[in-house]
């Protein structure tokens, strides 16, 4: 019989090993199902507890346990491979969010929502990354497919569930949220400048 | 229906685009935007909705609460100068243009006497769909600020030496045995001629083996071999232990792969 900390060396070596998140199930194969999943549950929070402070930390995402690299240090670890990893369109990022808040939806559905076309190329990048992906048909004319995210697009994002998915905002309460691409807020100009003037034309 | 004679203005911002070469330092006011920075702001726009938040929460107008005549105004402004601009006018911002038109007159025809039926606001999906798209355009930007795999952290993964496990191809002396042998009998049928001189050598070496080996009854594989020689005495003096082997009168034995191979006469123990 292995103790306790005999199994949290053998899941530490298996999970650092592993090119993807392990599942509970996955891992309990390694003991032949002698542990239960519960035990495991806590023997793995025990060794993620005992990491903290490490350069990489265990964590729990969508398809199991993995071991990952602190975000906090991920300027330190870029200078080693410059390579920045490309950021998304908003195009890409709003149809993400439509997709992942509202799924399954349909490239109409989208369309609604965002008041312009959707480009085949904004959902194929999403489901090139495996991020999202058609789980059917909608039974209207023209049977359009239905989209959804995928564990992928938890896993990376390193959430368990949809509901981690940060809360949507309730928007008519706030004011001023202006978001137009510009660069960092000025300090103000005097407000002599300010003075508004109706349309021009 | 209350509006206001001048749009409130919110924060400015700094230097966003370069007009004519002059830096432009702050967000036109009052919803417009010079004809010539309007390229720059056009792009940043996702679609009529966007372009209509933009409007809207730029002068800090209450959505619920829409002055649509102005709103209407303003927006056909700028359609209008991306026109002249001959700017690529997507099909939607002319539908938005349409649908706004479409609200602003039902505002100003005379409210129906049967406010049950038909008194919905008809700015109320206009609004609802702003809302909705907000929502989401927010959503985008929280799901961008979240920590990605492979953007902002990555994969632990220990390197495993994979060939380590890689199984090699077991062979023992007799499999060697047996492939010189095959290697002898080819050599017999495609030479022959040359076969009454190697066969005399091979006779010879077996000779002289079994004579170093009857002092002491065994010795290492590599101690029959003298490399000074040359290949073919080596060749034929092995071809003379496989011979030797062959019909019984030496043992070839080897404990372990790899490990050395001993050659003893068959019968030293009996003798």
């Amino acid at each position: 019989m292995l103790s306790p900390s005999e199994v949290k060396v053998i899941l530490e070596a298996a999970l650092l090993a592993a090119q993807e998140p392990l599942p509970v199930a996955e891992l309990r194969k390694m003991f032949e199902d002698q542990i239960d999943a519960d035990t495991l549950r806590m023997l793995l929070e025990e060794l993620r507890e005992a990491w903290t402070g490490r350069g990489v930390e265990l964590v729990a995402t969508a398809s199991g346990w993995r071991f990952q690299t602190r975000a906090s240090l991920q300027k330190f670890l870029e200078r080693v491979h410059p390579e920045r990893a490309p950021r998304y369109s908003r195009a890409v990022l709003e149809t993400l969010a439509i997709i992942a808040y509202r799924q399954p939806v349909t490239r109409g559905d989208i369309e609604g929502v965002r008041g312009v076309s959707v480009s085949t190329e904004v959902i194929r990048r999403l489901e090139e990354r495996n991020w999202v992906e058609a789980i059917g048909h909608k039974e209207v004319p023209g049977h359009p497919a239905l989209y959804a995210t995928t564990k992928t697009f938890l896993d990376d994002l390193g959430l368990r569930t949809l509901e981690e998915l940060p809360p949507l905002e309730d928007i008519a309460k706030s004011l001023d949220l202006t978001q137009i691409p510009t660069p960092a807020p000025q300090p103000a100009p005097d407000e002599s400048a300010e003075t508004a003037q109706t349309s021009a034309v | 229906m209350s509006e206001p004679d001048q749009l409130a203005m919110s924060t400015p911002v700094a230097a966003l685009a370069k007009v004519r070469g002059e830096p432009l330092t702050e967000l036109p006011h009052d919803l417009y935007i010079p004809p010539d920075a309007l390229e720059v702001y056009f792009d940043a726009f996702e679609g009529p909705l966007d372009l209509l938040l933009y409007l809207i929460r730029r002068a800090n107008i209450d959505v619920l609460d829409i002055p649509m005549a102005r709103l209407t105004e303003q927006y056909m402004e700028y359609v209008e100068v991306m026109r002249t601009r001959n700017l690529e006018l997507a099909a939607e911002y002319l539908v938005m243009a349409a649908m706004l038109m479409e609200i602003k007159s039902r505002m100003l025809l005379p409210r129906p006497v049967m406010p049950a039926e038909d008194g919905e606001d008809p700015r109320a999906e206009l609004v609802r769909r702003l809302l909705e798209y907000e929502k989401m355009k927010l959503a985008g930007q929280k799901l961008d600020a979240l920590p990605q795999l492979g953007r902002d952290f990555l994969q632990v993964e220990v390197w495993i030496e994979q060939t380590l496990a890689q199984r090699l191809p077991e062979v023992n002396v007799v499999d060697l045995q047996d492939a010189w042998r095959a290697l002898l009998v080819r050599a017999k049928m495609t030479q022959h001629h040359h076969v009454a001189r190697e066969e005399l050598s091979v006779r010879e070496h077996m000779s002289l083996i079994l004579r170093r080996l009857r002092g002491r009854g065994f010795a290492e594989f590599g101690e029959l071999f003298e490399p000074a020689r040359g290949v073919a005495v080596l060749i034929v003096n092995f071809l003379a232990v496989l011979e030797l082997t062959r019909e019984g009168l030496l043992e070839v034995t080897q404990g372990e792969s790899f490990a050395p191979i001993y050659v003893k006469l068959a019968h030293a123990q009996s003798e």
